[in-house]
């Protein structure tokens, strides 16, 4: 029989393997995959994701047992939960503060892949999958805060859910059909609890299919050239997990001052005000992951502009393979490039600022030029700057650069950038 | 670490020199470090499945019984599981004491059940497999010896609510209860 | 690269979180409050004098919904302590069995009564507003503590040409400055029985302690806890900095 042929000799091992080779798998996936030994700190933000993940679905599930979907019951069983449940307090707090973090932990993962050209060929898939993961996680994340149904929760679900009735014709039903009613209601709380508690294990297999178009590909490396052989990479067990063990440990260790000694800092004092249909707080924000959508949602003054462009700056992100058509990846070796990503970054902090504000006078206006800038620099800086920057010279291999210019490299992440120009001059 | 020639990275890894015993060192203290500290994260999770304050406080309550006249029987929810009080007749008080103790299958003298012999308190849930035996309301079957009786899988229990006959193991449980004045109890 | 986007997000993240709820803020006193800082804890005393004051000021329009009398051993008192003092209040129960409500002496186990049956009562009572319940008042405002001391503070009267609502009170510190509430607080309102003076300040900042404890009862042990995680969690990344250096010492770089 076409059993595998499995290269382990225990008996039980051996006999699991051929059947079902998963710990070959595993060995290849996780233990033998060749890293680039030039990556640096940024790609634990991957791994450090992944852990998020498993903290949120963790607390999640232990929260959800305590948890009463009703719109009478829901701020009451939070507040239980805070209070009488064994440290259900500290599963409340990891759960919402975890939320903020694990946005924090993908979006310098994307900023690292939008940085590095990590999305470029042949990697084009692995990347429209992680805009997938992050399309998901939004929706997770918004029908989750609207679970505690304070203020925040019920105006929130209210405002975002009323996006859909922009849209013609079918509008109006569309959000009739969401809410299950005609308002934001007890159907509304019923529904969106089954959709936070399954969503996330879609991330999970995303993430499980984000992570096999990776390791069909390669690692991306901060110098953005392929390996060349096995003098370029190291085994990902112990190098890459032990890596990325220290930098999920020092990540961990601002997420627990978070948690333990300010964690409400990131959340809005009207959650804790229970939802009151009649009266919509004074100043209703988004928390600070939505805010750079939130102000493009708000730059278009109208509604259904807004909508669109709202759902646009998501879908942009799907085409940008094919937008940025350089053959080379990183932008170490782009300096024009280089300079509007730094820039496209400034612009999203600016936006979310602009979302954070009041919707007037001169927050409007930044809105609206970071809203232009935010859709120019994918649909017109990345498209003409890969056809007219002329990029540097690349270096033959990743063990390459230094063995010309002699001198050893210095260790740590940072300064990969440092050493690739110190080769750059030399040649120039 | 690799010291096979084939893994990737055999060619970047320069094996010559290191305190190698201090790099055990370590290893070992991590990974021991990241144990401990599995263990500790997994505790939070494990006890917020535990009753919560709110259960725990409410784990006694306190039930009046000068309503319950002679040989009727009230049930009263404690925790979660009905407790049986009956106020007991002579003759069933004279029943429960007649029994030779070594013929019963858990054998315990009916004073050792109760703290004033016209009350009988224990909890209503058969030691078998924990339904609810009959025998509270007056049509009920009360079994072969005066008691209750386990529709479920045919338990008899006697006057003092020992196991007599059938598949469960012991007598129904006395919950901790006490005498707070002649007709008013407190549980738990 | 790595170093810009560390203290950018940092820096930028941090500041966007304060600053949405800085903008349109009436500036209110700041004051210093025992529980602030890694090491602070919850002033007991000035709790348990809170609750005097809250007993003999806020309840009889407030609720305090979440807060068993039980919780009161987080302040400082012990079980008979909460026993008397939950038998000061009368609870609603039953259906006893001739199936009526009835009235008893509240047990540690009971919460803080309600002061109206329902909403609708509490508006009748109170010319419309809603007094809100005051469990998690102090994580409900924004300024917390502080906002509340200073709205029991900012009783005035209006300003010239200031058009004030019937039944509605001038506080220089409530969005809009027309409250519901009047005044509730002056010197003297109650006798403390730790001798403390009884000025309006005093009560103010007693009460906010208060509220901040019915707030956060697990204050204080989430703070304790969090001191041994983190540092905890900073041997920990110490420890695998070390293992991550020793293995990658060997890494030829080129």
């Amino acid at each position: 029989m076409a059993l595998y042929d499995t290269q382990y000799q225990n008996p039980l091992i051996k006999w699991i393997d051929s059947r079902l080779p998963i710990i070959t798998l595993m060995d290849n996936e996780y233990n033998k995959y060749p890293m680039p030994k030039n990556i640096n700190y940024l790609w634990a933000f991957g791994a450090i994701s992944m852990i998020m993940l498993f903290v949120m679905i963790a607390t999640g599930i232990f929260l959800a047992m305590q948890y009463v979907p009703t719109t009478d019951g829901a701020f009451d069983s939070v507040e239980r939960i805070m209070r009488e449940v064994n440290y259900g307090w500290l599963l409340r707090y990891v759960h919402a503060n975890g939320a903020s973090f694990f946005f924090l932990a993908v979006y310098f993962h994307t900023f690292r892949g939008l940085y590095y050209g990590s999305y470029k060929e042949p990697r084009e898939l692995l990347w429209i999958i992680g805009v997938l993961i992050l399309i998901v996680m939004i929706m997770t994340a918004f029908t989750g805060y609207v679970l505690p149904w304070g203020q925040m929760s019920f105006w929130a679900a209210t405002v975002i859910t009323n996006l859909f009735s922009a849209f013609p014709l079918v509008g109006d039903d569309l959000v009739t059909w969401i809410w299950g009613g005609f308002s934001v209601d007890e159907p509304t709380l019923n529904r969106f609890f089954p959709i936070h508690f399954v969503l996330p294990f879609v991330i999970f297999g995303l993430v499980f299919l984000h992570v096999a178009a990776l390791h069909i590909c390669g690692s991306n490396n901060p110098l953005g050239i392929d390996t060349k052989g096995p003098q370029d990479t190291v085994p990902f067990n112990p190098y890459a997990t032990m890596k990325d063990l220290y930098a999920f440990f020092v990540f961990a260790v601002i997420f627990a001052v978070f948690v333990f000694f300010a964690p409400n800092y990131l959340l809005h004092p009207d959650n804790y005000v229970p939802a009151d249909p009649l009266v919509t707080p004074a100043h209703i924000v988004p928390e600070w992951y939505f805010l750079p959508f939130y102000a493009i949602l708000r730059a278009i003054p109208d509604k259904l502009g807004g909508v669109i462009a709202m759902f646009g700056s998501l879908v942009v992100l799907f085409f940008v393979p094919w937008l940025d058509t350089s053959k080379v990846r990183s932008l170490v070796f782009r300096p024009l490039s280089r300079l509007f990503f730094w820039l496209f970054v400034i612009n999203c902090f600016a936006l979310g600022w602009a979302g954070a504000m009041p919707a007037e006078g001169i927050w409007i206006l930044v809105a609206q030029v970071g809203t232009a800038f935010y859709f120019a620099y994918f649909l017109i800086v990345m498209p003409v700057l890969s056809r007219k920057e002329t990029p540097l010279p690349l270096p033959e291999s990743i063990s390459e650069p230094v063995l010309k210019s002699g001198s050893p490299r210095p260790k740590g992440g940072g300064r990969v950038r440092a050493s690739a120009t110190a080769s750059r001059k030399e040649k120039a | 670490m690799s010291k096979s020639a084939q893994k990737p990275g055999a060619m970047t890894v320069d094996e010559s020199d290191d305190g190698d015993s201090r790099r055990e060192f370590l290893y070992l203290a991590a990974g021991a470090a990241t144990a401990v500290g599995t263990l500790a994260t997994a505790w939070p999770f494990i006890h917020s499945m535990n009753p919560a304050g709110d259960v725990l406080a409410l784990a006694s309550i306190e039930v009046d019984l000068s309503a319950v006249a002679v040989g009727q029987a009230i049930t009263v929810t404690w925790r979660g599981k009905p407790v049986f009080i009956r106020h007991r007749t002579e003759d069933e008080i004279a029943e429960a004491n007649a029994v030779s103790l070594r013929s019963l299958p858990d054998p315990e003298a009916d004073e050792d059940r109760v703290q004033q012999p016209e009350w009988l308190v224990m909890i209503g849930i058969c030691t078998h497999l924990g339904c609810v035996p009959k025998g509270q309301a007056p049509g009920d079957p009360k079994g072969d010896y005066g008691g209750w009786f386990c529709v479920c899988h045919g338990s008899h229990y006697d006057t003092a609510g020992r196991i007599r006959k059938g598949p469960a193991p012991a007598n129904l449980p006395v919950p901790p209860y006490q005498f707070v004045e002649d007709t008013l109890i407190r549980i738990g | 690269m790595m170093r810009a986007f560390t203290t950018l997000a940092a820096a930028v993240t941090i500041g966007l979180a304060g600053s949405a709820w800085a903008a349109e803020q009436i500036e209110i006193p700041e004051y210093r409050w025992s529980h602030e800082g890694v090491y602070g804890t919850i002033d007991r005393a000035a709790a348990q004098r809170g609750l005097q004051v809250f007993q003999a000021v806020c309840q009889s329009c407030h609720g305090l919904k979440y807060v068993y009398f039980r919780t009161l051993k987080g302040i400082g008192y012990d079980d008979d302590q909460i026993k008397a003092l939950a038998a000061e209040y009368e609870i609603e129960d039953g259906p006893d069995e001739w199936g009526e409500m009835f009235y008893r002496p509240a047990r540690p186990t009971d919460i803080f009564p309600d002061p109206f049956p329902n909403e609708a009562a509490a508006r009748a009572a109170n010319g419309g507003a809603y007094p809100p319940d005051l469990s998690v008042i102090a994580k409900g405002r924004p300024g917390g503590l502080d906002y509340i001391v200073a709205l029991q503070m900012g009783y005035e009267i209006e300003p010239d040409g200031f058009e004030l609502a019937d039944g509605k009170y001038y506080n220089a510190y409530f969005p809009g400055h027309q409250i519901s509430m009047p005044q509730m607080l002056f010197d003297e309102v109650v006798e403390y029985q730790d001798g403390t003076e009884p000025t309006m300040l005093q009560h103010a900042k007693d009460v906010a302690a208060f509220l901040w404890f019915t707030a956060e009862p697990h204050y204080d042990t989430r703070k304790e806890m969090g001191v041994r995680v983190v540092i905890f969690l900073v041997v920990l990344a110490g420890l695998f900095f070390g293992v991550k250096r020793a293995l990658w010492r060997n890494v030829k770089k080129h």
